[in-house]
């Protein structure tokens, strides 16, 4: 069981207010996309429940427990893979194991195979295409020992096709396993087909500014994306992104 | 790698080929310029005369080549986690290599004789320099994406330095090395010139006061030989460690 809670979350570099008063909570097993623009602030909430920086005000809660300027209690996938290119694939994805306890060779080798690794894991990161590097990383965040997991924009460096295949793959893996996700992304049409409910980030300070509950039955599949339900949900939710961007 | 080796084998035949053509042409006596061919016959028969020389120099060489990295290594972890004393000593470091070593010589045989101690110090002094710089700069520019993925982790300090920074700065230890290892030669062969009775140095010095020309260059055609093997022993060993780094291609 694994839930995350912001609680009136506060936080500002210098003169530039960047969070003001932010709540959101992640239930357990849930899959949730917090959506805004660049530079609204995303990344610093990761950084924050990361524990590499200190919010002004208010407070984390992980499973009930304050993580306040606590690192590592979150597992973490970061938009460059950032896998170690002297270690093998195999090596990358027990990385973050290793750091807290003695790595499982045998468990990552099933996981590997699971997402179609299987034939890489003795490859060195600079043999692997850009979404196999990206999967390599989702898996070694799969492996970490921390239940939670922070995605952040994982797939917005990649082409609009492998971007498709990767988050079909990730739905694959995340709808066996099952664990709690916080998914940051500017990409509506991806935060809609991933998630269970997608927040909507105000910017300048940001805010969530509305939240939507998207209840498409699960396993979802790429048909999906063509439905009217999709597409208004979509028109909905960018209607709401308009307003902020034109404030 | 036969193609890449041609064309320095070949311009390096037409010198030998020149020199010798204008040698017996120009009738050039022995002593200013050995012709290739003689330098060749001394080395050949004059083995058993000088092959003490150069097993002297090697020893010297390995010796004062592994004390040398060993210290620039420990200067550079040292250096790198103590950042108050890296931004005191580094400015030292570099004056350190400003002062030539023929003039540092003679200094050190008055502090500690004629034994192996001062030419050990002079090889360390040319070899820590390299690899100390090139792995400074290694472990300072280890990818911030990477350091940042660690933090966020939860990776202690150590860990970091451990599993991130100090095989990300193994590459550029090994340029650093390679520079080292041609320079311990030259630092040995230096060194034995202050005052030695063995090694490659004193043959030479001997060889240029008898005015024997010939043995002069096969003191120099060893020292080459030398550092070439160091060299490539080097770069054996980085072909080996560094399987995992992308070809040039890539870079
Ligand atoms: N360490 C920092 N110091 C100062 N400003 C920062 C720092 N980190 C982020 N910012 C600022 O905070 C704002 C939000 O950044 P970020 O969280 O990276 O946005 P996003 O991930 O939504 O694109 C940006 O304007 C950025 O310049
Ligand atoms: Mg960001």
């Amino acid at each position: 069981m694994s839930t995350l809670e912001l609680e009136n979350i506060s936080k500002s570099f210098g003169e530039k207010n960047i969070l003001d008063h932010l709540d959101l909570r992640v239930n357990d097993g849930e899959f949730v996309s917090l959506l805004g623009p660049s530079g609204s602030g995303k990344s610093t909430i990761f950084h924050m429940i990361g524990g590499l920086y200190q919010a002004d005000h208010g407070t984390i809660l992980l499973d009930n427990e304050a993580i306040n300027g606590k690192k590592g209690s979150i597992s973490y996938m970061p938009q460059t893979p950032s896998l170690f290119p002297w270690r093998t694939v195999l090596e990358n994805v027990v990385l973050s194991v290793e750091l807290h306890q003695k790595p499982d060779k045998q468990k990552a080798l099933e996981m590997l195979e699971r997402a179609g690794l299987k034939d890489y894991a003795n490859a060195y990161p600079h043999e692997l295409s850009g979404g196999m590097r990206q999967r390599v990383a989702f898996v070694r965040s799969l492996l970490s020992p921390q239940s939670f997991i922070c995605l952040d924009e994982p797939f917005s460096a990649l082409d609009e096709f492998t971007r498709l295949e990767m988050q079909k793959w990730l739905l694959t893996i995340w709808e066996q396993e099952r664990p709690s996700v916080l998914f940051v992304t500017h990409h509506i049409e991806e935060a809609i087909f991933l998630s269970d409910r997608v927040l909507v980030l105000g910017s300048k300070p940001a805010n969530v500014i509305k939240e939507f509950t998207i209840d498409f039955k699960r396993p979802r599949n790429e048909e999906l994306t063509l439905t009217q339900e999709f597409l208004e949900k979509k028109k909905e939710i960018y209607q709401t992104l308009r307003g902020v961007l034109d404030d | 790698m036969f193609r890449k080796s041609f064309l320095p084998v070949s311009v390096i035949v037409s010198i030998l080929i020149i020199w010798e053509l204008s040698s017996r042409i120009l009738a050039i006596p022995t002593w200013i310029l050995p012709a290739p061919t003689v330098i060749m016959q001394e080395a050949i028969n004059g083995w058993s005369n000088y092959q003490h020389h150069i097993f002297s120099t090697v020893f010297l060489t390995v010796s004062g080549f592994a004390i040398g990295v060993s210290v620039g290594l420990l200067i550079a972890v040292m250096l790198h986690l103590l950042p108050k004393i890296r931004e005191a000593l580094y400015p030292l470091l570099i004056m350190s290599q400003n002062i030539p070593i023929i003039v540092l010589a003679p200094l050190l045989v008055i502090w500690f004789g004629f034994g192996i101690t001062p030419k050990l110090l002079i090889i360390t002094l040319v070899c820590f320099f390299p690899v100390a710089v090139s792995t400074i700069d290694g472990l300072r520019h280890t990818n911030p994406e990477l350091i940042h993925y660690m933090k966020m982790a939860g990776a202690t300090k150590k860990q970091i330095f451990t599993k991130l920074e100090l095989p990300h700065a193994v590459p550029q230890m090994f340029s650093g090395l390679k520079i080292s290892a041609t320079y311990s030669v030259m630092g040995a062969v230096i060194s034995e010139w202050l005052g030695a009775n063995k090694g490659i140095g004193v043959y030479m010095t001997l060889a240029s006061s008898s005015f024997r020309t010939d043995r002069v260059f096969v003191a120099i055609l060893f020292i080459m030989i030398l550092c070439l093997i160091f060299f490539t022993i080097i770069i054996a060993m980085e072909k080996i460690i560094l399987k995992w780094h992308p070809g040039k291609e890539e870079q």
